[in-house]
């Protein structure tokens, strides 16, 4: 069953069209990404999904809701991580997770539930210290105790690790791939793409309000991209790529002060870099990250 | 697919966590919060009317005192309220973005305007019963009829929280507010009855005082505190009322544009 459906969804304000005809299918228990530039139409997306934001035109279920009449109770089994960390800065970590249960009517009976969710979160020693107290990483990781108090079957997640230290967000991957392993279906959107590599089973790549990819990460890399590519930097190594690499490889991108050569068989090129100790150089897998560039270019969107 | 949203505020029961959620945090101020209800309104009835009372005696065949208290009791309902609609209101909405994370639960617009404004009225009911207090500790007070005074700060209150929701609802700033103490609330203070009775000012203002929310307050208010009779109680609370039920729709209104467009 799909817990999103989305048909020809679409934002104008005035003359502006921020979401452009989306049609979007997520799966029960699927991890599914939205990714795009900033501006590309992410979060207006997202508050469409959530009914916090009239479509102008198309069509859209969550959880078999119709959001443009059953926001509300679609919301009732949803839980939303938003981009910021909005807690209420008066109560400790406790004291947020009740409150947030008594918008969900849930009071009174939330005392196991809040116990459950402060070890998720690893806050049950924080229980009582104000959340002006707490770390960066441990408020997101209350943030996203604090969306699952309603036990939700769809988590949806606005760049839940944009400012983490790297064991904050290792701890943030492991709760999720814990929740998809739940059987909970998450949709995030994020910048960081090994991030979606590694936790999205499918996504959609978004740009000035279309989608203009979506499917498999490993699938999208392999179907788009050459296996291998090699980055060419400073004057030298740009230098040589123009005049030797590109004739080795099937296909060249210049990012400012960096050349991409992407190939399908990388060992001509590192044969003939071998003797270069000039160039700057460095070779890798080709990625998720040459999906998204190649698809909504270098250029920056703000 | 854009639906016509329903012209009127949807009421429901889901405004009491949000109600309640301001009370948590109230609760954590306590003391300073106690101390704010009594201090300012309790100088300005007693040392202005210990000063003033001297000066004119008797008002409307009562100690100037006894005719202060009822307009104090009043005055600090409404700006009790105004203030947490205000100030209070724009933080939450604003500042801590409260509001904007209170809708990713199942709560609407709707919900958190009248929760708020419920909890305006709340604050406002709670000075003025510490008015009451004091009032009647200093003998200032004929009798227990004044009781309805609790129930009617309460709807005062909600009048006043409600207009003030709507100078929230279309504030860029803090600073916004300003025009609304001086081109409302201070003229609404002077020209009601609080510090003397409407009849010594000309017809005209009279008049025009009577078209505002407050001179009704006070006209409810006056007879049960001081044992006096009530003319035109029906009257009083329908403009009251109204004034509230119509802010309450027009705030709901904004809000739902400035939070949910």
């Amino acid at each position: 069953m799909a817990v999103i459906r989305a048909r020809g969804l679409t934002k104008r304000y005035g003359e502006r069209t921020v979401v452009d005809g989306i049609d979007l299918d997520v799966q029960r228990g699927e991890c599914f990404g939205l990714l795009g530039p900033n501006g590309a139409g992410k979060t207006t997306t997202l508050r469409m999904l959530l009914g916090l934001t009239l479509p102008t035109a198309g069509e859209l279920e969550v959880l078999g809701h119709p959001v443009s009449t059953a926001a509300r109770a679609m919301r009732t089994r949803v839980g939303v991580v938003p981009q910021v960390d909005a807690l209420d800065p008066e109560f400790s970590v406790r004291e947020n997770l009740e409150t947030w249960a008594s918008y969900f009517g849930l009071d009174g009976v939330v005392a196991g539930r809040v116990n459950e969710l402060l070890d998720f979160a690893g806050l049950a020693g924080r229980a009582d210290a104000p959340v002006v107290d707490l770390s960066g990483g441990m408020k997101r990781r209350l943030m996203l105790a604090r969306a699952l108090i309603n036990d939700p079957d769809l988590v949806v997640l606005d760049e839940p690790t944009t400012g983490l230290d790297p064991q904050a967000r290792q701890h943030i991957w492991r709760r999720l791939r814990q929740l998809r392993a739940d059987g909970v279906t998450l949709i995030l959107t994020t910048h960081y793409m090994e991030e979606a590599e590694r936790l999205c089973d499918r996504l959609s790549i978004i740009d000035g309000g279309r989608v203009v990819a979506d499917g498999v990460p490993r699938e999208l890399v392999e179907a788009r991209i050459e296996p291998f590519v090699v980055e060419l930097r400073g004057p030298a190594g740009r230098c040589w790529g123009r005049e030797t690499g590109v004739s080795l490889a099937e296909r060249s991108e210049d990012a400012g002060d960096t050349l991409l050569l992407y190939a399908r068989d990388e060992r001509p090129l590192l044969e003939a870099l071998s003797g270069r100790r000039d160039v700057d150089y460095h070779d890798r897998r080709a990625n998720l990250e040459d999906v998204f560039l190649q698809l909504t270019g270098h250029e920056l969107r703000d | 697919m854009a639906r016509p949203q329903r012209f009127l505020p949807e009421i429901s029961l889901r405004f009491v966590p949000v109600w309640r959620r301001n009370l948590r945090v109230w609760r954590k101020l306590l003391l300073p919060s106690i101390l704010g209800n009594f201090g300012e309104p309790v100088l300005y009835l007693f040392i202005f009317g210990y000063g003033f009372g001297r000066l004119v005696g008797q008002v409307e065949r009562m100690p100037y005192m006894d005719f202060l208290a009822s307009g104090i009791a009043c005055s600090s309902v409404m700006f009790t309220a105004s203030f947490e609609a205000l100030y209070s209101a724009f933080t939450r909405m604003h500042e801590q973005q409260t509001w904007t994370t209170m809708l990713n639960a199942p709560l609407n617009v709707d919900d958190i305007v009248l929760g708020e404004v419920a909890w305006a009225a709340t604050k406002g009911a709670l000075s003025g019963a510490a008015i009451l207090l004091v009032a009647a500790v200093a003998g200032l007070v004929a009798g227990p009829a004044a009781l309805w005074v609790l129930p009617l700060s309460l709807l005062i209150g909600f009048c006043f929280g409600a207009i003030a929701m709507i100078v929230t609802a279309v504030s860029p700033s803090y600073d916004f507010f300003l025009y609304y103490f001086t081109l409302a609330l201070t003229p609404m203070l002077l020209l009601s009855g609080v510090f003397f009775p409407l009849r010594e000012l000309p017809d005209a203002i009279a008049t025009v005082a009577f078209l505002l929310p407050l001179a009704h307050a006070v006209a409810l208010v006056r007879p049960l505190m001081t044992g006096t009779v009530t003319h035109g109680l029906v009257l009083h609370v329908v403009v009251i009322t109204g004034y509230a039920a119509v802010a309450l729709v027009v705030a709901t209104r904004l809000l739902r544009r400035r939070l949910a467009s």
